[in-house]
């Protein structure tokens, strides 16, 4: 297992746009500026990282992660400065490079890319992609962003980008290579290519038991064998809220990312979300809902069954208050985390 | 002899439906879009026994099979190796991966009376599409248990239905009759059962409020036969 001092906590945020009362909602400016807020918090807590995630819809406000990193990065000490994601099939290879090298200048080597093929697809049409080409995209774009990753001058040559010949990108990184990950949701060839490039794993379980995804860290594994790369302790990316008592965490969670859930799915087709889904999403799913407690009992026991190595929660889903948000990353930092590690070693 | 079953579609539901599959004591046949090759270690690790296969050879090799790939992609099944077998549909539109196709999403008929028509050869049941897939991979229980959960079944033919029936059960569901093909337009996205994870009695009962949704009151007025009766009960 895992050394329960070694494991990593992060915070991860969409930028959603917090409301106060039935009046008073966060504007998109007021909300970026919340989570940067949230960030020098987080940071002066002592919190590991923080992940900020690209979407291009009116809920959530941040589109452009690695700017909003970088501000952090300048009122920041420790904090590892992460996207989460960046929807690389949508990018372009030169620009994530180009973006994330600066962050890491500006961070002192604190950026880390997290690449993937997101779980919204709004970006596609704004850039002009195909989404019949979803899967051609991701591969060649990440073929050409490991080339890049050596920060030597790169030949390549694809169908979604203009060839490159010799070319040479920068700045060059002080540490020599960005730190890199790919996030997944569960799409066994995503597991599978991610082992393939040797790049760490994070697993973005927002539903169901985190059992089912035993099988799919033991095949990141076996395909990184198979491929002679080297394998890196797995990260999980849940959603949750932390408040002084469980009524209050459940009922907060309830209506708030049932309701996000809720609102989503509802362009997906999907049947809102009963009581009971939610209830087992708490008791034995992927939301990490409660009073730090219960919230740690199950961050433990996840970490243990997966054998996980890092553990991401997404907070503020669905409107949740700025003054709930920060609720709920104070007893993440102060009682979540080291309950955790103490659970942990007692096992 | 263990039971056969073929599926297409080595995805996150083809993958789970592998796992119910074997855990039924199945022989498990599975294919993904392309080669066997490129989803033997897929297949090795999260289904362990089932055997990765190309379609063709999947479909030499078992009558009864079931589709677990993009909707979008339904025509690229080949009639004439589906000829005779008894096909389950667990496909459903979903725009984020099959692109805007309005015809996939149609009111006026199912998506699986479209794949029946394509299918001209084959007996199509539409079954295991409207719960998530990690619902039914948590929520698989055996026979007689607490609280087992419901799928439902639809198809015109009523030997092929009672055989789905089977293996719905065996795959740790309560199977629910919900009548001819053309009433799976109460189980697709949009429907009130799409996504819920319920008992049988919840599941009939939802089932028959389709009328009441938006997307029910649009089927009715784009004429759709399997609204107008009502549901078989």
């Amino acid at each position: 297992m895992i050394n329960p001092g070694k494991i990593i906590f992060g915070l991860d945020s969409f930028g959603d746009i917090p409301r106060e009362n039935a009046d008073k909602v966060f504007t998109q400016a007021e909300a970026i500026r919340q989570v940067i807020k949230e960030a020098k918090m987080a940071d002066e807590l002592g919190i590991d990282v923080i992940a900020l995630g690209e979407h291009h819809r009116a809920d959530y406000a941040i589109s452009s992660p690695d700017t909003v990193l970088a501000a952090i990065a300048s009122i920041t000490k420790k904090i590892t400065l992460a996207t989460g994601v960046t929807v690389l099939s949508s990018d372009d290879p030169v620009r994530v490079y180009e973006r994330f090298a600066t962050l890491e200048a500006i961070s002192n080597g604190r950026a880390e890319a997290v690449l993937g093929r997101g779980s919204f697809t709004e970006s596609f049409p704004l850039f002009g992609y195909d989404l019949q080409d979803y899967d051609v995209l991701f591969e060649e774009k990440l073929d050409l962003y490991s080339k890049l990753l050596e920060e030597r001058p790169v030949t390549w040559k694809g169908s979604t980008r203009a060839a490159l010949k010799d070319a040479d990108v920068f700045p060059k990184t002080d540490n020599g290579k960005i730190a890199t990950r790919i996030a997944v949701g569960g799409s066994p060839e995503s597991v599978v290519r991610t082992a393939r490039y040797g790049f760490p794993l994070t697993l973005a379980i927002i539903g169901g038991s985190p059992e089912r995804f035993k099988a799919y860290i033991e095949l990141y594994k076996k395909a990184a064998a198979k491929f002679e790369q080297q394998t890196y302790p797995v990260a999980v990316h849940s959603h949750g809220v932390i408040a002084d008592t469980d009524e209050e965490a459940i009922e907060l969670g309830w209506n708030h990312i049932r309701a996000s859930f809720v609102r989503i799915g509802q362009d997906r087709g999907w049947t809102p979300m009963s009581r009971e889904q939610y209830e087992s999403e708490v008791q034995n799913g992927s939301f990490y809902v409660g009073s730090p407690e219960t919230v740690a009992k199950r961050i433990a026991r996840m970490l243990k069954t997966l054998d996980a190595g890092r553990f991401e929660l997404v907070y503020g889903a669905g409107e949740l208050s700025a003054s709930a948000r920060e609720r709920t990353i104070e007893l993440y930092a102060t009682k979540v985390i080291p309950r955790v590690r103490e659970l942990l070693r007692e096992e | 002899m263990a039971k056969k079953i073929g599926i297409l579609g080595a995805g996150k539901l083809g993958t789970v439906l592998g796992q119910l599959a074997l855990k039924a004591g199945y022989q498990v046949y599975i294919a993904g879009s392309g080669s066997a090759e490129k989803i033997a270690l897929t297949t090795e690790i999260l289904l362990p026994e089932a055997q990765a296969l190309t379609a063709k050879e999947v479909l030499a090799k078992t009558d009864t099979v079931i589709l677990a790939l993009p909707l979008g992609k339904y025509k690229s099944l080949s009639v004439e190796q589906l000829a005779g077998k008894l096909v389950i549909d667990a496909m459903n539109y979903w725009w984020e991966v099959d692109g805007q196709r309005p015809e996939l999403t149609d009111v006026s008929s199912s998506s699986s009376e479209l794949v029946q028509n394509y299918l001209k050869k084959s007996v199509v049941i539409k079954a295991f599409n409207h719960m998530g897939y990690h619902d039914l991979y948590d929520e698989a229980k055996p026979k007689g248990q607490n609280n087992r959960k419901a799928i439902a079944i639809v198809g015109d033919n009523k030997d092929a239905v009672q055989k789905v029936a089977v293996i719905v059960d065996d795959f740790g569901f309560d199977p629910l009759d919900e009548g001819s093909l053309m009433q799976g337009i109460r189980m697709e996205p949009g429907s009130p059962v799409f996504g819920a994870n319920l008992k049988y009695n919840e599941l009939k009962e939802r089932l028959l409020s389709f009328e009441t949704t938006k997307r029910g009151a649009a089927a009715k007025k784009a004429g759709n036969p399997a609204v107008k009766l009502g549901g078989k009960f």
